[in-house]
């Protein structure tokens, strides 16, 4: 079974500036529904995905390239057929429709721009497949072009463009319908990185601002984090995890998303005490027992991974008082990075932690440097246990 | 300027091989304003050859001939070769793709003389059993330089669609319009550069075909390289080189004209392209 829903609460998403606050509160996830997924002959590339998106937030998908997540997007689309499961849109089922009769616009990685239309046309084009009548889609488009800062550029031609330019078009472009579901393919892949932090915000303004609901696809966690209100994390065409990018990040249900999402330490170790409100685990390759201020549904003896954070971690010369969540080690490699240094401390059992450290002073005496010996400790809620 | 030192071995060298190539044209041209009958012996300059080429009503008659036929076959031609790299390019792997494209491109390295001797077969037998093609002419040379002119530019547009960015197309359903409006409004228009290419190169394909011509044509449709065949074996005709030198005037102004073009508007491309850089957002 393979299954992908869709909320359908309320009317279709209005368009730019209309009020959609009320629906949105009101979204709320329906499961149930079946959906299908993608089978490349003997591959299976989306497999027993049941997602929910709410009307009016951005969800993104995130995922190493080729765990899926592009074909999520192509099956929502209409370019994909699935071999199993369904979708449904504002509470229409899409199986038999066409991509072109699809209330979805899509904004492609390469931006797809036609190149032989200039900027007006380009935004146009969608309309005018409707029928739209002239005067309305002249009003539209001039709309579209304010509203993404275009408005002198309008008769350039793409390759007249910059990448930042080119992509406000191709923003425009999937809007002119106001579709019930906007979906971003990697939308700043070809950016480079300082208009990508520029962009991602803009984009984003510009997306709550129409208040259309939005399906994006990228592998880059911080732009997932900025852009997005929700995040799905896939991996081998299933979907691991969705929550806001603070529950992700903060409370990973599984390896996979701890270790994709950002950077973490992970300890194996058995649980040795579990109770309501702790659990003691040994962690051999800390030589010490790890104390999570919370309890959790395994038993006694069952294996587990511990993750802690390297943010969530301090170092110090002097040796931790009390008895859990430390370790001992030789710092064995400093990262300089500007606002944060990152130390490589290797323990006894030869196992590297990684903990980063603002650099808040300027100068760097008596700060701890290669070859100190140091102990790593952290808080009892600093760390997450996982148990797959 | 760069400062690689460049060998003057290799200016002669560059010399020698264009004297290779063009030598023999450049020598065409110059005895074309011969004024001896004999084609090979030098005797004055004039422009009678000329005038004698323009009397001549039979090579009129082939050359117009010629003219409509190459005209017919390239946009037949076009036509089907912009189908068949559709077909090629974008219906991804369906069952007998491989034999399909094979087939498409085997009039490439088919030796003219078996596509010319199997087409008349075909129209010969084909007569007799449904009437028609009714005798040979114009009729049968336009689908005997259709067949092979067909290849060439399937070959030209399924290249041109490979590398064509498909979320362009992939854009505009997206964007609401059926395939065959997204064909007509995106695919077309920007491959037409590749279809005019192919459209030339069928134009010059079917305008100087002489094998396959010689075996579909009739008594009366007489293509230009067939007549100019069979006078030269009569014996050269300084006539022939006045033919062979408007041809080549001819060729040279298109393509020097083509080639002028596509510079200008490529220049004017990448000013555009690096205006666009400078004033980034």
């Amino acid at each position: 079974m393979h299954i992908i829903n869709f909320d359908r609460a309320g009317g279709r998403s209005p368009a730019m500036g209309a009020p959609y606050e009320s629906t949105r509160n009101n979204a709320r996830i329906r499961g149930g529904r079946g959906f299908r997924a993608k089978k490349f002959d003997a591959i299976t590339a989306v497999d027993n995905v049941d997602l929910n998106i709410k009307k009016g937030e951005v969800f993104a998908l995130l995922g190493a390239s080729g765990c899926g997540k592009t074909t999520l997007l192509r099956l929502l689309a209409g370019f994909e057929i699935p071999t199993d499961g369904q979708i449904v849109i504002d509470g229409e089922d899409m199986q038999s429709i066409q991509p072109y009769n699809r209330p979805v616009n899509m904004m492609f990685q390469s931006y797809a721009l036609f190149p032989h239309m200039n900027v007006s046309k380009n935004i146009a084009f969608g309309l005018k497949q409707d029928r739209v009548p002239r005067a309305k889609i002249k009003q539209r488009v001039d709309e579209l072009l304010e509203l993404v800062h275009m408005k002198e550029l309008f008769n350039r031609f793409p390759h007249q463009l910059s990448g930042g330019q080119r992509q406000r078009v191709a923003l425009a472009r999937s809007l002119a319908k106001s579709p019930k579901l906007l979906l971003l393919d990697e939308p700043m892949a070809a950016l480079d990185k300082k208009l990508r932090e520029q962009m991602q915000l803009e984009v984003v303004n510009i997306i709550e601002s129409v208040g259309v609901t939005c399906v994006m696809v990228t592998h880059d966690q911080e732009e997932a984090m900025t852009m997005a209100t929700r995040i799905g994390v896939m991996h081998d065409g299933k979907l691991l995890q969705t929550g806001t990018p603070h529950k992700v990040y903060e409370y990973p249900n599984c390896r996979r998303t701890a270790e994709f999402i950002g950077t973490v330490n992970t300890f194996s170790g058995t649980v040795i005490e579990n109770s309501a409100d702790h659990v003691i685990i040994d962690a051999p390759e800390l030589n010490r027992e790890i104390y999570v201020d919370h309890g959790i549904s395994g038993s006694v003896g069952t294996d587990i991974w511990v993750a802690v954070r390297p943010e969530k971690m301090t170092i110090d010369t002097t040796p931790p008082s009390g008895e859990y969540n430390h370790a001992r080690g030789v710092v064995e490699e400093i990262a300089y990075v500007g606002g944060l240094s990152i130390y490589h401390v290797k323990t006894q059992s030869g196992m590297i932690i990684r903990v980063t450290l603002a650099n808040v002073d300027r100068l760097a005496e008596g700060r701890i440097t290669w070859d100190d010996e140091v102990y790593l400790s952290w808080q009892p809620g600093a760390a997450v246990v996982l148990t797959w | 300027m760069s400062a690689t030192r460049r060998s003057p071995l290799l200016s002669v060298w560059l010399l020698l091989g264009y004297t290779f190539l063009y030598a023999p044209i450049v020598i065409l041209i110059i005895f074309s304003f011969n004024e001896s009958k004999l084609v090979t012996v030098w005797a004055g300059f004039s422009t009678k050859w000329y005038w004698e080429l323009f009397q001549d009503r039979q090579m009129l008659t082939a050359a117009w001939l010629s003219l409509r036929l190459a005209l017919m076959s390239a946009t037949a031609a076009a036509a089907l070769g912009v189908l068949a790299g559709l077909v090629m390019a974008r219906f991804g792997r369906f069952r007998g793709h491989n034999l399909f494209a094979g087939m498409i491109t085997a009039p490439l390295v088919m030796p003219e003389v078996i596509t010319g001797l199997s087409m008349l077969l075909l129209f010969v037998s084909m007569e007799k059993v449904i009437g028609w093609p009714d005798g040979r002419g114009l009729l049968t040379l336009w689908i005997a330089h259709v067949t092979f002119c067909a290849a060439f530019v399937a070959v030209v547009i399924t290249s041109r669609l490979r590398e064509m960015d498909e979320s362009i197309e992939e854009a505009a359903m997206d964007l609401g319009a059926p395939p065959f409006k997204v064909f007509t409004a995106i695919t077309l228009p920007i491959i037409m550069p590749a279809v005019a290419a192919g459209w030339l190169l069928a134009f010059t394909l079917s305008l100087d075909d002489l094998v396959i011509s010689s075996f579909v044509a009739g008594p009366g449709a007489t293509t230009l390289p067939m007549k100019v065949f069979s006078s030269v074996r009569l014996g050269a005709s300084p006539k022939i080189n006045a033919l062979a030198t408007i041809v080549v005037l001819f060729v040279s102004l298109c393509a020097v004209g083509a080639g002028i073009l596509m510079f200008r508007t490529e220049r004017q491309r990448k000013f555009e392209i690096q205006a666009a850089m400078r004033d980034t957002d």
